[in-house]
């Protein structure tokens, strides 16, 4: 347990790297037909005639993605405890068939739990960009984190 | 909101259905896009304050969007059957407000539904208007589970586009 990343490790300003994945077309259309099959995820004319500009990954996939990067990039290396929510995100570039996402986590803020003594609250923003180094995904949320000592 | 947005009102509510959150789905979704011990197995979520197997956040998510886009396809069917022409449905640009607020276990059933708040004309897409929504999901317990504020772009009728 020692080597993890416990809550008293993070500092506001602290910048993790999560790593990258490509996009496949295989995978857009997989997780549209589950999820999001709505044409301009399943299509390229409707894409294309869209106001995405062309076929391009549900926004909940693309959310999903940096997801396991955040989780295989950092949470899982940390003590994470789950998340109460996302306070914004925004979809800010259409993600299409062979783009590839590189994603960060930077530390905002952190804050001690008074109802939970072994818990700690990590402000978190979570940024990807393409291949292009234009940022297409942007969320902000709250992490919990188990503390190395309970705090007094 | 198959209607257009001029006529979408505010407190307008739509029931977006049910789903059943299984195991087998839980931790499939859970390897493929959030591979954390307490979404993939009920003994590694023993361990964490969880207790047991519960779904990932993003799929409690993806789920309100399998309902919703079922609902809308459900309206789409119902106005073109009835000689209407249906309003087109554009992407999202965000949201706000996302709440996790009961965590999702095996068996669990969520029911989804959308309430309108407010709506904004783009400036930039004349074509199109922004309509602002509650998104709730309630438990099998009558608890609120999850919540967001989302935004969809809805097109507008062509009589209102200035342009047109």
């Amino acid at each position: 347990m020692s080597d993890l990343i416990h809550y008293e490790d993070f500092a506001p300003g602290q910048r993790y790297e999560l790593g990258s994945l490509a996009v496949t077309y295989e995978e857009i259309i997989d997780f549209a037909s589950e999820f999001d099959p709505q044409p301009f995820h399943l299509d390229e004319e409707a894409g294309k005639a869209s106001l995405l500009g062309g076929l391009a990954a549900s926004g909940w996939h693309t959310a999903s993605l940096v997801m396991r990067l955040l989780a295989t990039g950092l949470l899982n290396g940390a003590t994470c405890m789950g998340s109460p929510g996302v306070s914004t995100l925004k979809w800010k570039r259409p993600v299409h068939p062979g783009d590839t996402l590189t994603a960060a986590a930077e530390v905002l803020e952190k804050k001690d739990l008074r109802s939970k003594p072994d818990l700690g609250i990590v402000t978190m923003r979570v940024t990807a960009e393409n291949q292009a180094g234009t940022q297409v995904l942007m969320w902000e949320n709250a992490i919990l984190f188990a503390r190395r000592e309970a705090a007094a | 909101m198959t209607t257009f947005f001029e006529d979408i009102g505010i407190g307008d509510t739509l029931d977006l259905g049910k789903h059943t959150f299984t195991r087998d789905e839980i931790v499939r979704f859970a390897e493929k896009y959030d591979p954390q011990a307490f979404h993939l197995s009920e003994e590694a979520a023993a361990r964490t304050h969880f207790g047991r197997l519960c779904a990932s956040g993003w799929h409690t998510a993806a789920v309100f969007m399998k309902l919703w886009v079922g609902a809308h396809a459900a309206l789409r069917e119902a106005a073109l059957a009835e000689g209407r022409t249906p309003a087109r449905l554009g992407p999202s640009p965000g949201f706000e407000d996302l709440k996790w607020i009961k965590p999702v276990y095996v068996g669990d059933t969520l029911h989804y539904s959308r309430t309108v708040t407010g709506k904004t004309e783009s400036r930039s897409r004349p074509e199109w208007g922004l309509v602002h929504s509650d998104m709730r999901a309630v438990n099998q317990d009558g608890k609120l589970a999850f919540s967001f504020k989302g935004t969809v772009f809805v097109e507008r009728r062509r009589d209102y586009i200035p342009s047109a």
